[in-house]
């Protein structure tokens, strides 16, 4: 029992936000690193020949016309579908195509839906206290009791999340910021090393959207973050590394002036009368 | 010219004869061999009996017949021999036998039976089977040579090998050697066995079973053989059988399912209830029949789209009524529709009755297409079979080819973008709801010619339907009819070694293994669409 | 060990579980009371016929509960329940049916009636053990939780979800329906397992017996409640509703969704197989029309009417239908159905959250009142 009890309580040794103990080896480059990735839907490549590279740290935006890929490459490092062909690791040592969703998340990778996704029948404090990082298999859960060290630490990401008065309300009443600002919240509660964000300022205000850029680019450098957001503003607002997708791979990749300014990159985006 | 001056004289004569039958009261040679038998004493009636034979009377079989069957008789009064058309009661119905004319009721103190002994009787079928044999209709002379395998007897041989001489029909012949080979077997013959050993008639093996049982080495062994080419005959003819039953059977499940297909891949609800809907067609079926008693086969036909519309118009009060109110609560849906079908089932119960009613089958649609002697199909089946299809096309085509087609499949593969597109969706699923619902009709009105119509007929069918569109996958029409046709053969293909409930719970353990490694079905809908 | 049966004693300082099993003390107290010590002529006197319905109520109410454990909680909708029930109810029968013993109508001593009846010379493997009440027991458990388990790990482990889980459920126990009428299975067919002597030494006939087995199941509905109300009031119960409401979101916050299903369902199963246990001695048969679909989802209505995820709203429910299903049979046999039908389409209509919605309503309608303002202010 006391091994159990020390699988749960190992997290709250370390501060918020501190690096995590983790598995993943990035001591021989990139965190994730995806090669001639392919995946086709009844004949249509949604993903076709991408090869992507994130460094430890980085904070890198994906940009690209709908229907470019972006949401299939997210499916595809976090589990939920399988590539047809070419290989995705994490680190140097976490083949990603032979983990499921739970053992992918585990291991350190967090994902903020397009749309908002949380748990609308549960209060904003039981959202984060699932979304904590802790042993998840089944009768560790249903021991689980809530430690005050836990307490803390829910209510230190309340606090950053602007959630605290609503702490006990179902998350169901939320606004759809309050929304976004939670799942955010709930993947720092995962302390995860790779977050992948999508859209996470859609329906945000200019306010909420500022906070958001503040927040995604404090967390670079400890974690890697991975963005892909429509909102050219707030990209160029955060953005270091760009890369644009298009039709399943990728067209060019750089800051957002050389990317901005690339003829590929502008005709994709004005058309081809441009 | 003499030629055509002759036959037009005896055209006249002929024309005068029948307008002047009474007039002229020319006898009749027929009316002089009636009383010939009917006043034969017994040491002659077999003359008598042949000198009808021999006169080539057409009526001939006809008075046999009634001979027979007793029911040849002589008015006392005047000495006519009559035909009794039924003798039930004290008055019996009497006709001529020359005419054919009805000539009414008459006491039966007035009439006297025309005697026959069973020795006459016993000589009489084989007579009778001859006549036929001599009839100018193929047909009749080849029921009559399959009437004869297994009966000939020494004095038959003769007739037939003079028929046989005569005989142009290629089945018939077949029909008279066979009869005679297993004569012949009978007898000893092993040349004979040959002849048999293509047959599949029941009688011709009953012969060679016989003939491998008896003492003599060498027939027996030529029967054997014989019989093990009949027997890999039949294996072929009961496989055939068992895939038109299967068939048949998957044909109804494609009825039955193809409905809850539309309805289940348009508008994502389980329409519980769509097992009463059928029950309501095959009521319809019934209901229509009350009303025009006598025609079955035209009130069949009306039932086609009564059972439609009924079954439709019950849909779209449900779907107003309950399912519009749960939108995007599949699982409430599926409680909701349960409790209507356990109210239309009750309403059966009480306002016609809990018991069970019968639908008559018109007579077209009785009978069965004989293919060989093991293999019969039976029509009623086949009929259905070609409804099911005949409703599968049709829905294929509205599917395919019309406007609430296409509307129907953009709002299957995505519903709000299909609304922005200014599809009205309530429009689209009360016509859809419609649609699946009419067409359970159209299974009801099909069951009702094959099963027992009564409250619970829909019951029987809503897990067997449910699981064949699970099976085919959801929101595809040509899913249904593979997953219902396999479904129904393997059902059939399972039985004669399991069982009829065994092999139903196989099939059933089957699709639940099948879902957990096809969860979509066999044809799922792949990509983004399906993913909601 | 403390911290790994706190999940289950917490319901227990909870107000709510103690207002429940207040009442149900109270209740199967008063009950006992009445039978016992008012005379047979008093107007309070309870009579042993009306223990046994008792009894009844509260096998189905425990079922309902397991059904409540896994719909409400989880949103799988079962419409197998009834399955397990019935196979718990058939172990025991199958106990039962060994405790008969050369008292049966043939006198075997070790073959059922209905196995003689078919000229069956030797017991089935299956039906060895079975005189030992420790281990018909211990199968009442392991056989509903095992098939649970089985069925359980396919379909999630597949992700069959949703109106499909219910259909294979239905199909499952359907199948299991045609395969119990099966004389060859060994379970009696047709007529199931009847006329039952005694159980654990006591006459069944008797009325003290008939008391027993009406407070057990009274024990069992609190105990049944209690484990249920420790896994939801838990984290689990937490990560179950989280399963219930989104399921991917759940899987990429690192939980094995389709654990905590087979987990879950398990442990429903299981309930509803003691549920059926103790139905069976006290109705006196056990047949394959338990396994019947129409009994399973008339299950479900129970829970809807009394309200989803409440787990005492189950309990409600399957009183209140179960009383309502007496009064109507023995007044107008033909009306319930219409009856039962009406309830499947205005609960879902027009009650989505039951009678325990409806309770909740009023208590916090008085609350929001006062509450207002201190939200203005904060």
């Amino acid at each position: 029992m006391s091994m159990l009890e020390q699988l749960t309580n190992r997290d709250q040794v370390f501060d918020f936000l501190a690096p995590v103990a983790s598995p993943v080896d990035v001591r021989h480059g990139p965190i994730l690193y995806m090669e001639d990735v392919n995946v086709s839907f009844d004949g249509f490549k949604a993903i076709n020949n991408l090869n992507l590279t994130i460094d430890d740290g980085e904070l890198r935006c994906i940009i690209g016309p709908n229907g470019a890929g972006k949401t299939t490459m997210m499916d595809i490092i976090t589990g939920k579908t399988r590539p047809d062909t070419g290989s995705v690791w994490f680190g140097s040592r976490h083949n990603l195509l032979t983990m499921n969703e739970p053992d992918i998340a585990t291991l350190g990778i967090g994902r903020k839906f397009q749309k908002p996704t949380v748990f609308e029948a549960l209060t904003v404090f039981e959202n984060l206290e699932l979304a904590m990082a802790a042993d998840k298999r089944i009768l560790p859960t249903l021991t689980a009791i809530m430690k005050p060290e836990n307490r803390e630490q829910i209510d230190e990401v309340l606090e950053m999340i602007g959630l605290t008065a609503l702490r006990d309300k179902p998350a169901g009443i939320l606004s759809h910021g309050q929304k976004q600002w939670l799942e955010i919240g709930m993947l720092l509660m995962q302390k995860p090393r790779l977050l992948l964000v999508d859209e996470p300022v859609a329906g945000m205000t200019e306010q909420e959207m500022e906070r958001t850029a503040e927040l995604l680019t404090s967390l670079a450098g400890k974690q890697s973050v991975v963005v892909v957001e429509h909102d050219m503003g707030f990209v160029r607002s955060i953005a270091r590394q760009v890369t644009v997708l298009h039709q399943g791979s990728v067209l060019a990749e750089g800051t957002m002036d050389q990317v901005s300014n690339d003829p590929e990159v502008i005709k994709v985006y004005l058309g081809e009368e441009a | 010219m003499s030629i055509i001056r002759r036959s037009l004289t005896s055209l006249l004569i002929a024309l005068a004869c029948l307008v002047s039958v009474p007039a002229m009261a020319q006898e009749d040679p027929g009316k002089a061999l009636l009383v010939n038998l009917a006043e034969a004493p017994s040491s002659r009636v077999e003359e008598a009996i042949n000198a009808i034979v021999d006169s080539g009377d057409e009526r001939a079989r006809g008075w046999l017949e009634a001979y027979g069957n007793n029911r040849l008789s002589r008015i006392k009064d005047t000495g006519q021999v009559v035909l009794v058309l039924n003798n039930r009661g004290r008055d019996w119905e009497i006709a001529d036998p020359l005419t054919g004319e009805n000539l009414g009721e008459m006491s039966r103190r007035k009439l006297d039976r025309v005697a026959i002994n069973n020795a006459i009787r016993g000589k009489l079928e084989g007579i009778m089977a001859m006549l036929d044999l001599n009839a100018a209709d193929p047909d009749v002379r080849e029921a009559s040579a399959r009437d004869m395998m297994g009966k000939v007897d020494a004095a038959l041989v003769a007739p037939l090998e003079a028929r046989l001489e005569k005989e142009e029909s290629a089945a018939v012949r077949d029909r008279i050697e066979a009869a005679l080979a297993i004569y012949r077997v009978e007898q000893g013959d092993i040349e004979a066995v040959e002849v048999l050993a293509g047959s599949l008639h029941s009688r011709a093996r009953a012969a060679l079973n016989n003939a491998a049982a008896s003492d003599n080495s060498q027939l027996a062994e030529a029967a054997n053989k014989a019989l093990a080419s009949i027997e890999q005959k039949l294996k072929l003819n009961k496989a055939a059988e068992t895939l038109y039953f299967g068939l048949s059977m998957g044909s109804v499940l494609v009825l039955a399912a193809i409905g809850l297909a539309i309805t289940f891949g348009v508008m994502g609800v389980i329409n519980m209830a769509h097992g009463e809907l059928i029950m309501l067609g095959a009521y319809t079926t019934w209901g229509v029949q009350q009303l025009l008693p006598g025609q079955p086969g035209l009130a069949l036909l009306l039932s086609i789209p009564a059972g439609f519309l009924v079954a439709a118009i019950a849909g779209i009060i449900i779907e107003r009524s309950v399912i519009q109110h749960l939108k995007g609560r599949p699982l409430e849906t599926l409680l909701a529709t349960f409790g209507i079908s356990l109210i239309l089932q009750q309403l059966v119960r009480t306002v016609i009755s809990p018991q069970n009613r019968t639908v008559v089958t018109p007579e077209w649609m009785s009978g069965s297409l004989v293919i060989n002697d093991a293999l019969s199909l039976t029509l009623n089946r086949l009929y259905v079979m070609a409804f099911a299809l005949i409703v599968f096309a049709a829905l294929m085509m509205i599917m395919r080819r019309t406007r609430l087609g296409l509307d129907v499949r953009a709002v299957t593969q995505n519903r709000a973008m299909a609304r922005s597109m200014g599809i009205k969706a309530t429009k689209v699923d009360i016509l859809t709801f419609a649609l699946g619902s009419g067409v359970a009709g159209l299974a009801g009105v099909a069951l009702s010619q094959l099963t027992n119509v009564g409250p619970n007929l829909g019951q029987n069918y809503i897990i067997d339907s449910f699981m064949v569109v699970v099976f085919g996958g959801v929101g595809n029409l040509w899913g249904t009819l593979i997953a219902g046709l396999s479904l129904g053969t393997i059902n059939q293909l399972l039985e004669p070694w399991a069982g009829a409930v065994l092999a139903k719970i196989i099939v059933l353990v089957f699709i639940i293994l099948f879902i957990q490694k096809r969860p979509k079905g066999l044809f799922p809908q792949k990509g983004r669409a399906a993913e909601n | 060990m403390a911290t790994s049966t706190t999940w289950l004693l917490r319901p227990l300082q909870e107000r709510s579980t103690q207002l429940f099993l207040g009442i149900l003390t109270a209740a199967l107290a008063v009950v006992t009371i009445l039978h016992l010590a008012m005379p047979e002529d008093s107007a309070l006197h309870v009579s042993a016929y009306t223990v046994t319905l008792l009894g009844k109520y509260l096998c189905y109410a425990l079922l309902a509960v397991a059904v409540d454990l896994v719909w409400g909680y989880l949103g799988i909708l079962s419409l197998g329940h009834g399955a397990f029930f019935a196979l718990g109810g058939y172990a025991m029968g199958m106990y039962l049916m060994r405790q008969i013993g050369d008292r049966g109508t043939y006198g075997d001593p070790v073959l059922p009636d209905f196995m003689v009846f078919l000229n069956w010379d030797s017991l089935p493997w299956y039906w060895h053990g079975f005189d030992m009440a420790w281990f018909a027991f211990a199968m009442v458990l392991l056989v509903p939780g095992a098939l649970a388990f089985v069925f359980g790990y396919l379909a999630f482990r597949s992700r069959v979800t949703g109106v499909y889980l219910s259909i294979i459920t239905q199909a499952l126990t359907f199948a299991l329906m045609l395969a119990f009428f099966r004389n060859e299975m060994g379970f009696g067919g047709n007529n199931g397992l009847t006329d039952f002597r005694d159980i654990l030494g006591f006459n069944l006939r008797t009325d003290a017996t008939r008391l027993g087995l009406f407070i057990a199941t009274g024990i069992a509905l609190a105990i049944g409640y209690v484990i249920c109300r420790g896994i939801v009031t838990s984290k689990l119960g937490r990560v179950s509703i989280a399963c219930r409401d989104a399921e991917a979101r759940t899987r990429f916050l690192g939980y094995r969704v389709e654990r905590v299903q087979l987990f879950v369902f398990v442990v429903s199963a299981m309930l509803a197989g003691v549920a059926g246990a103790l139905y069976v001695p006290q109705v006196g048969i056990i047949n394959p029309s338990e396994f019947s679909p129409l009994f399973s989802i008339e299950v479900v209505v129970w829970v809807a009417l009394g309200g989803r995820a409440t787990l005492y709203g189950a309990v409600i429910g399957a009183l209140l239908v179960n009383y309502a299903k007496t009064v109507f049979t023995g007044v107008m046999p033909d009306a319930w159905l219409f009856a039962l039908g009406g309830l499947f389409v205005l609960v879902t209509v027009f009650l989505p959250k039951g009678i325990a919605g409806l309770l909740q309503k009023r208590r916090k309608a008085p609350e929001k009142d006062r509450s207002n303002p201190q939200e203005a202010t904060a």
